[in-house]
């Protein structure tokens, strides 16, 4: 790809068959315009942040394949097919410069494009889906005859276990090896016998998707190569600036260095807990009272968020140690927990600075037995959840406001929720970082009291 | 070492533990019997060819330095933690254990180059030190059933409780071969209150994080904590086919038998109130509880009791059913929630997981990580595992062979030798003759690949 000054544009040679959604397989062979590089990768970015916001909400495949039809039409479309297509293909191939450059941007950068396309390709109709499918170039044949009669009845017991009351069992099923649809496999939409899954027509965007995921994976690393020995050095003043600049614009504060608002000190903690932490950190700072333990999804989660609100180190160490030495021990605290605690902050192991997680991040999360991680908003149970909001001092019509996101999975709509009503304010940002929260509900309280005098 | 010095030597006991230990009355666990039990009893030999996986050097198509890429990790007295530990071949291995006697030894993951020289390759470029293989593991802990089982917790395990693990094996043994096609599968004990599982076909050796990922969440059901109360939700019209085959073949029975006599979990009101918060219907929870408020004073055993109850509870059911979505299934969540295995998802999601060695020493139990026959497997008994101290007296007593190394002798009936036995028969032997079939057949491929290249 050629990145030329304002110039007329010239027609790109393009692929002889044109199918709707590019593979992004090899980088183009075209001129782009600088400000196009720039304005196209924008428009992208505002795409996959829709995307990721939409996933956020916990959004179902439905309403993901709506999301991702509007999200495209208002971004990128353009009248010229040739055109639309050539933007397409251009910013993607902007985005992965500045989304190869560090373990984390590249893991977003893969979900969200894999997501993108993923539902691009659900909106197309079946006679395209399988054009795509050839473009990779799968080998995967149907299963037809004796082998599919011994295969029905399981078949159906599969679309049953998936709510449909009625079995229709497709016409066209694909026998794959069940390592090629981890997705299918996860979620137990297939049936698995003897190592291969059963794939049904519908489902060929599993297939698809793995293959997706795998081939931009691998062409991330290769990317990321060529940046930092190459690319970033040649193009210092010209495209790097704008690279770098792309990223940080996307993702808002990241709250690992704290603000003037945010330093606590260890003798106010329990203070600040009840006055300004969101219902997540809330609850898990009750646990480590309670419990004087926490599994390491909770460490790390509320950890995490403690550095943020300007808990240092020291103090940070002896928070963990006065609460955990009550349940094992003064020397099994050094030894098992204040590394992880040190490798935190950065100082311990590869010395990243590990940055507090967002609500989206802490939606996604999985607590299993013993852990107390997560949003309660999409994790606890109608009850239990009525009762925390209860003890933050929501009155029941102000609780019913919130179970009402929560019915329709709007987490953090629930938690801003939440914030209007212990604060008496309104949070039009809407709530997105537990770190967020904080700072805002402090920036409220301070306000109301009236300095100290000098 | 003579009985006498064994039994003069300080006590050394171990760790500091957390809980409240009960009062033990022997010793059963210390350096110096770590120092007999890795003297003279450990399969190294067996280890050493189990990981090598057929390459011995002996054939032209075999990578010599495999075995010598794969990562240990020992953990010493005093807690003391040693990773990216590797050997060239059996004999270092040994010396190794012989020169620390760790108190545990984990394996990991087969990297694409030695362990002990990662730092001496850069991190860019074709030599980037990752890892390459790893077999497919899965650590079932019965911790994890704490709220499910009224005999023990924490720790503790039991012959009341130990069949959850049975049953566990049961249904992923079953799973692992007929669904995912796996053959060479060895479960162990884990020396306490558990199982692990080692798939090792190359197949599984060379699956992705990813793909790891959906075979574990393949396998879980159980979804939760104290903050949910409903932890299994089995949506949809029926269960997949392998939560059904689970079911019918397996569950059903244990929870109407064993789990009803071991457990008697309808028998207070305790116990039955976490049941009946199962059921997501108030009118139902509060029609089975005044029957069974009301049958309090019964004379029936406890056992007893709790069949009544659930033969109750699945009649109500089952005439209300289709009052909501959420009934649809409740008897069979019911079921799974008491006896469908909780594997630790972690464990199996990442190539780079560590996991305890086969033929270890617990430290808090003194009984050796022995290998569990899943076709066998009701027969296996965790306190009847040989602990050090048997082992040593047995020695002592003259009663077993000090080299265990030894392959060609079968005759050996000693605590450890059967272990060992069953370790070479079910699973080394198979599992060696399909890698060098695997070692032969991609050579020959490579052959006439390259002779293809020549011809005109």
């Amino acid at each position: 790809m050629e990145v030329i000054r304002s110039q007329k544009r010239t027609p790109s040679n393009d692929t002889v068959s044109n199918p709707k959604i590019p593979l992004y397989l090899t980088a183009p062979q075209m001129e782009v315009r600088l400000e196009e590089f720039e304005l196209f990768a924008v428009d992208r970015l505002r795409v996959l942040k829709g995307v990721s916001d939409g996933l956020a909400r916990g959004r179902n495949p439905k309403e993901m394949d709506d999301l991702v039809d509007t999200l495209w039409k208002e971004h990128m479309r353009d009248p010229d097919a040739s055109l639309m297509f050539n933007k397409d293909i251009i910013s993607h191939f902007v985005l992965r410069l500045v989304y190869c450059r560090s373990d984390e941007l590249k893991k977003w950068f893969l979900s969200m494009e894999t997501a993108l396309f993923r539902h691009r390709f659900r909106l197309q109709n079946f006679e395209a889906q399988r054009a795509i499918v050839g473009e990779f170039g799968l080998p995967y044949k149907a299963v037809t005859g004796a082998e599919l009669e011994g295969l029905k009845e399981r078949l159906g017991q599969v679309v049953r276990s998936l709510g449909q009351i009625s079995p229709t069992v497709e016409a066209v099923y694909y026998k794959v090896p069940f390592e090629e649809v981890p997705d299918l496999v996860a979620s137990r939409r297939v049936l698995i016998q003897k190592g291969y899954a059963f794939v049904a027509g519908s489902q060929l965007v599993s297939l698809v998707v793995t293959q997706f995921r795998s081939h931009i994976s691998k062409a991330l690393i290769l990317t990321n190569r060529k940046w930092t020995t190459t690319i970033r050095e040649r193009e210092k003043d010209r495209l790097t600036p704008i690279v770098e600049a792309l990223s940080t614009s996307y993702l808002g504060p990241d709250y690992s260095q704290s603000t003037e608002y945010a330093e606590i000190s260890l003798k106010d903690i329990d203070q600040v807990a009840k006055s300004s932490f969101p219902l997540c950190m809330r609850h898990l700072f009750e646990k480590v009272r309670e419990d004087h333990h926490l599994k390491h999804g909770g460490r790390m989660q509320l950890g995490l968020f403690l550095k943020g609100v300007g808990l240092k180190l020291d103090d940070a160490l002896a928070f963990w140690r006065a609460e955990f030495t009550k349940k094992v021990g003064s020397e099994r605290f050094d030894k098992e927990y204040a590394y992880s605690i040190r490798h935190n902050y950065g100082k311990e192991g590869k010395r990243t600075d590990y940055t507090p997680y967002a609500c989206q991040k802490i939606i996604l999360s999985a607590p299993g037995a013993g852990d107390h991680h997560g949003c309660p908003y999409r994790h606890f149970s109608e009850d239990n959840l009525r009762a925390a909001l209860g003890r933050m001092g929501l009155s029941s019509r102000g609780m019913e406001g919130v179970m009402d996101q929560v019915r329709n999975k709007h987490y953090q709509l629930a938690c801003t929720m939440t914030f209007e009503a212990v604060y008496g304010t309104s949070c039009d940002a809407g709530i997105n970082h537990p770190n967020q929260y904080f700072e805002e509900s402090q920036k409220i309280l301070k306000s109301k009291t009236p300095p100290a005098p000098v | 070492m003579t009985r006498e010095e064994i039994e003069s030597r300080e006590d050394e006991s171990m760790m500091d533990a957390p809980q409240i230990n009960k009062p033990k009355p022997e010793e059963f666990f210390n350096v110096n019997y770590l120092r007999i039990y890795y003297g003279n009893l450990f399969p190294y030999s067996d280890i050493h060819k189990w990981l090598s996986y057929g390459h011995d050097g002996k054939h032209p198509g075999c990578d010599e330095y495999y075995f010598g890429r794969r990562e240990f990790s020992f953990t010493l007295e005093n807690d003391v933690y040693l990773r990216y530990k590797s050997f060239k071949n059996a004999s270092s291995m040994e010396d190794a254990i012989r020169s620390h006697f760790p108190y545990k030894i984990d394996i990991g993951a087969v990297y694409s180059v030695d362990p002990d020289k990662r730092h001496a390759y850069s991190q860019t470029g074709s030599n980037v030190f990752t890892p390459v293989e790893r077999e497919l593991v899965f650590d079932i802990d019965i911790t994890d059933y704490d709220d499910v089982r009224y005999c023990c917790s924490g720790a503790d395990v039991c012959s009341k409780c130990w069949p959850l693990m049975t049953v566990a094996i049961k249904v992923i043994h079953t799973s692992l071969t007929e669904d995912f096609g796996f053959k060479h599968i060895l479960w162990v004990f884990s020396g306490r209150r558990g199982v692990h599982c080692w798939v090792c076909d190359p197949k599984a050796r060379r699956m992705t994080n990813e793909q790891r990922s959906a075979v574990a969440e393949y396998f879980r059901v159980y979804k939760g904590n104290e903050n949910n109360a409903r932890k299994v939700a089995l949506m949809g019209y029926s269960l997949h086919p392998f939560l059904a085959r689970s079911y019918v073949d397996y569950l059903k029975g244990f929870f109407e038998g064993e789990l009803q006599a071991t457990q008697s979990i309808f028998s207070t009101k305790d116990k039955y109130e976490k049941i009946l918060a199962m059921i997501s219907d108030e009118d139902i929870q509060s029609e089975l509880r005044g029957k069974w408020e009301n049958s309090a004073r019964s004379s029936l055993s406890e056992e007893a009791i709790s069949l009544v109850r659930w033969e109750q509870l699945k009649n109500t059911l089952q005439s209300k059913k289709h009052k909501a979505p959420t009934l649809r299934m409740c008897v069979e969540e019911i079921v799974f929630t008491f006896t469908y295995p909780r594997i630790d998802l972690e464990v199996s999601k990442q190539m780079n997981h560590l996991l305890k060695a086969p033929f270890c020493v617990h430290p808090k139990t003194g009984r050796v990580c022995v290998p569990i026959d899943p076709n066998n497997c009701d027969e296996f008994d965790p306190l009847a595992v040989p602990t050090l101290s048997q082992l040593i007296e047995e020695i002592n007593s003259g009663g077993s062979r000090m080299d265990v190394d030894d392959d060609s002798d079968d005759s050996d009936t000693s605590l450890l030798g059967k272990s060992v036995k069953f370790f070479r028969s079910s699973f080394l032997e198979p599992l060696l003759k399909s890698c060098k079939e695997e070692i032969e057949s991609s050579y020959k491929t490579k052959i006439g690949k390259s002779k293809d290249s020549l011809s005109w």
